[in-house]
């Protein structure tokens, strides 16, 4: 018989040179199975046979690897401390099953929270997730019941899914392994959440960066169109615009106007997608569904996590570290463990200096807050936000200040333009971080100008520019209408304190 | 530019659809390298739009541009993982690798974030990249 050697098709892995391992193994007369990727990117491409893992492979190392005496021998990949320390249910299947394999799927529990959602009362489904306390996994983290409750009481023949997965956030990957790895577990969320607010059609907005999880996708509709009937559901591209993530912005973008932001009221839940109630929920919120739905899912999934972060989160460790990937567990958990114990600290070996949390818009923790409880609550006490769950390491080497004017020079690029805190906040920003770097400037000739009442005649001191800084990042953060602008704030500003010496000429 | 037949067959196999035109803008792109004013003129018409609404969107999105670049493009991501991975130090000699033969394009985050530096060149994506790595890619592009 022919040995089987299963190796990963997640674009990870394949930019890391699956591809040419998966042909020498053909090569070497084995079947290659391509699967979902395990979440140990520091070891792909990974490769399994009879269960043993061996990473990171090259085509070269296939004969080792065939007759067990290859020195990337990682032992039983189930056993390895990075897996057996999770809680894996949304990622349940990593690693496991073909992804667009309908059997794979049914043989490790697919569909079954699709079943007996349908045997319930639409309200019972909702009840049931209101009762799970799954929080929206995108950000905000808003409660998912509430928002399919609205969307089920909202008057309107016509409704809408909407799954958001404009993953754009720098160091989050969990939307695109999920919908790579695992589109059925999607599609089947958001046939639940369709049969629970009554919904009719259903899109799956993915950014353009992600051709490989729009052609799973799109093969995985095709394929699960016959279960998941009446709902049709679409897969819609982006265009390469980070704002787009946003809900409203998103909606926007679906109809074919240019992704600019709603004001709020009306909420998505009651006037949406082309003016109809519609539930906008990340991808990770509806790939928790399925679970949920299950028998006791949603008891078992309240039982988990801490205070009112219930579940489980799919953490992905990124940036500057020794062992990233994916990590799921339940809330509760803190940087020291995941930077330290699970991560192996920094990729360089040098001591790290402050990790991000929550993309760009996330703040900067220096290592003295690494006790800080992985949880929304405690997040936001500490002046930072969880987001999506991405956390970037950086070492010592990293410049502050340059990530602070970095983050105003994203929102500057990113921003839609429809609210003057963002779209003219950012460029100032950029403008005033560079200026406390180059230590001040003098007065200028329009400023003595005696038309300029108001203009001031002496020169500003770097704690004048930093009081000024701070003005903006307040303006911004209770002006702007998305978290686009309003969140640009966290990461200057906790760059400016706990690292003001960056700042510095 | 575009022949006007080709893209009245792009727009037709989207007729019909709720918010059809950011994929018709899509295939445009992707058949024509651009979407000029002339398919503008075509889309605005066949949607019943304003040709300034179908600008304005065109304009919006990083993805669709006026004009055609028919050279190689390699998109570099820049973003924070990739920055804390190192990418800004290899920056410079990509630059200089490329000249004007290649069109090296900053990007905001491609996903591959716990194996960075990373970069994209149409849909092959590489990742782990040193300079050595990277000045090769851009001279093989």
């Amino acid at each position: 018989m022919k040995r089987v050697a299963r190796i990963s098709d997640d674009a990870l892995s394949i930019a890391c040179g699956a591809e040419a391992v998966a042909q020498a193994f053909e090569a070497a007369g084995c079947t290659v199975e391509r699967v979902s990727s395990w979440g140990m990117h520091w070891l792909e491409p990974l490769v399994e046979i009879d269960g043993i893992g061996y990473g990171p492979a090259m085509p070269a190392d296939v004969p080792a690897m065939l007759d067990g005496t290859s020195a990337k021998c990682i032992g039983k990949i189930s056993d390895h401390p990075f897996i057996a320390g999770q809680q894996r249910l949304t990622f349940a299947r990593a690693g496991k099953t073909r992804p667009l394999s309908l059997e794979d799927y049914a043989t490790t529990g697919g569909w079954a929270g699709l079943n007996r959602a349908r045997s319930l009362e639409p309200a019972q489904v909702v009840a049931e997730v209101l009762q799970s306390g799954l929080r929206g996994r995108g950000g905000a983290g808003f409660p998912a019941g509430v928002k399919w409750k609205t969307v089920a009481k909202a008057a309107g023949a016509r409704k809408y899914i909407v799954c958001n997965a404009d993953e754009g956030d720098s160091g989050t990957f969990a939307d695109r392994m999920l919908m790579e790895g695992d589109p059925f577990q999607l599609i089947e969320g958001m046939a639940i959440a369709a049969y629970a607010v009554g919904a009719q059609r259903g899109y799956i907005y993915v950014r353009s960066e992600y051709p490989h999880a729009i052609a799973k996708l799109n093969a995985a509709i095709e394929l699960a169109a016959g279960i998941i009937a009446p709902l049709r559901l679409e897969v819609r591209m982006g265009a390469g615009a980070y704002v787009c993530g946003e809900e409203t912005s998103l909606l926007n973008s679906i109809e074919g106007k240019r992704g600019e932001v709603r004001a709020k009221p009306p909420l998505p839940a009651l006037q949406g997608l082309f003016g109809c109630p519609t539930v906008v929920n990340n991808v990770l919120t509806l790939a928790a569904v399925p679970h949920i739905l299950t028998e006791g899912g949603a008891s078992l999934y309240d039982s988990l996590g801490v205070d009112r972060s219930k579940g489980t989160m799919p953490i992905q460790l990124a940036g500057n570290i020794k062992h990233g990937g994916l990590y799921e567990i339940a809330f509760g958990i803190t940087l020291n463990e995941l930077i330290y114990e699970i991560g192996g600290g920094t990729a360089s070996g040098r001591p790290v200096k402050a990790v991000q949390v929550g993309g760009p818009l996330g703040a900067y923790i220096p290592p003295d807050q690494f006790d800080l409880r992985f949880a929304y609550e405690d997040y936001a006490q500490a002046d930072a936000l969880i987001g999506h769950a991405g956390i970037v390491v950086f070492d010592e080497s990293a410049d502050m200040g340059h990530m602070a004017r970095f983050a105003m020079e994203f929102c500057a690029a990113e921003s839609c333009g429809k609210c003057t805190p963002c779209r003219i906040g950012s460029t100032r920003g950029v403008e005033l971080i560079d200026r406390i770097r180059a230590g001040g400037r003098g007065v200028d000739a329009v400023e003595v100008l005696p038309q300029m009442h108001n203009a001031r005649k002496t020169r500003r001191s770097t704690e004048d520019d930093i009081a000024l800084l701070e003005d903006l990042c307040e303006t911004m953060k209770f002006g702007s209408l998305c978290a686009l602008g309003g969140f640009t704030p966290y990461p200057v500003l906790s760059a400016l304190k706990h690292w003001p010496e960056d700042f510095r000429p | 530019m575009a022949n006007s037949q080709d893209l009245a067959q792009l727009i037709a196999a989207h007729a019909g659809k709720e918010g059809a035109l950011l994929p018709i803008l899509h295939d445009v792109q992707h058949a024509f390298g651009c979407v000029d004013g002339e398919a503008e003129a075509a889309i605005a018409k066949a949607l019943n739009l304003s040709r300034a609404e179908v600008h304005g969107v065109v304009s919006f999105y990083h993805d669709f541009t006026p004009a055609a670049d028919l050279r190689p493009h390699i998109e570099l991501c820049r973003a924070e993982a990739c920055k804390a991975r190192g990418v800004e130090a290899l920056v410079d000699a990509a630059q200089v690798a490329a000249g004007e033969r290649v069109k090296l394009k900053t990007v905001y985050c491609l996903g591959l974030c716990s194996v960075g530096p990373a970069a994209r060149m149409g849909d092959a994506l590489y990742a782990r990249l040193d300079q050595a790595a990277l000045v090769a890619l851009v001279e093989q592009a």
